[in-house]
């Protein structure tokens, strides 16, 4: 049941990241990654990361791409010239992928992490749930959460910044 | 299922999206595709952690998520600049930084 649980996510996140990179229209590369993202928060699921999954289905698949959707109705997609500025662009990028691909499976295939070739440690109940996540969040993690905070802050003014209209600086 | 099918699975997704920055020219797919690695780093430290049997992996997840957050809002805000002062939206014609 796992297995099928697994294979059926991980073939959603595969091809909703093969979508994001196939597709023309920016649309529907953001409606692919929709499709990646909920397949990653059944993997979570899986991985026994119950707050990360809800995280990653409200904030994620919900919140951001809601921004990425506005943003792509307001700027419009574009279709994508066929020019390369570097020659043999498009034979030499799936070879440099494949290899970063290989090169990473070496490196973790070959680490002789014991532990990899298991289901992993026994955890007890409770193990990856809001309140756990919590008490670490507020107890020993509070100093990147409250940094987190105050780039969230930091971001939010920047687009500000950045996207607001100046009307006489245009003039 | 072993570990080691969520790290492959994990290294797989992180290509993919350097194969997206590599190959498309859009700066919304480029966003898109630097999304696709963050998250495949995500999937790789909420299985190393259920690995190791702690949480405090998945809380660096959570961390990642808000730089995530704060990626996008200021990648679409430069986004939305460029719309708006009529630039190409287009990595390659806009060079005028390249020395």
């Amino acid at each position: 049941m796992e297995a099928v649980v697994f294979f059926v996510a991980a073939i959603g996140a595969l091809g909703g990241a093969i979508g994001v990179i196939a597709m023309r229209n920016p649309f529907y590369s953001v409606l692919a990654l929709i499709i990646h993202l909920f397949s990653l928060a059944a993997l979570f699921l899986l991985l026994t990361a119950a707050f990360v999954a809800a995280a990653q289905v409200v904030v994620y698949a919900g919140a951001v791409m809601v921004l990425y959707v506005f943003v792509v109705a307001y700027v419009g997609g574009g279709g994508e010239s066929a020019w390369e500025p570097i020659p043999g662009q498009r034979l030499l990028a799936p070879l440099l992928a494949i290899a970063l691909f290989v090169e990473l499976s070496i490196a973790v295939l070959g680490s002789a992490l014991k532990s990899l070739e298991s289901h992993g440690a026994d955890t007890a109940t409770g193990f990856g749930d809001p309140a756990a996540i919590g008490r670490l969040l507020l107890e020993k993690f509070l100093l990147p959460f409250e940094a987190s905070s105050i780039l969230l802050l930091l971001a939010a003014v920047g687009a500000i910044v950045l996207a607001a209209r100046r009307r006489e600086a245009d003039a | 299922m072993n570990i080691t099918w969520y790290i492959v699975l994990s290294s797989l997704l992180f290509a993919t999206g350097v194969l997206g920055i590599l190959l498309r020219r859009s700066p919304m797919v480029i966003l898109l595709c630097l999304e696709l690695m963050l998250n495949a780093g995500n999937l790789a430290l909420v299985a190393f952690s259920r690995m190791v049997g702690n949480e405090q992996g998945q809380v660096f997840a959570v961390i990642v998520m808000v730089i995530a957050a704060c990626e996008v809002v200021v990648g679409l805000g430069l986004i939305v600049a460029i719309f708006r002062r009529r630039l190409p939206l287009n990595v390659d014609d806009l060079r005028e930084l390249r020395g």
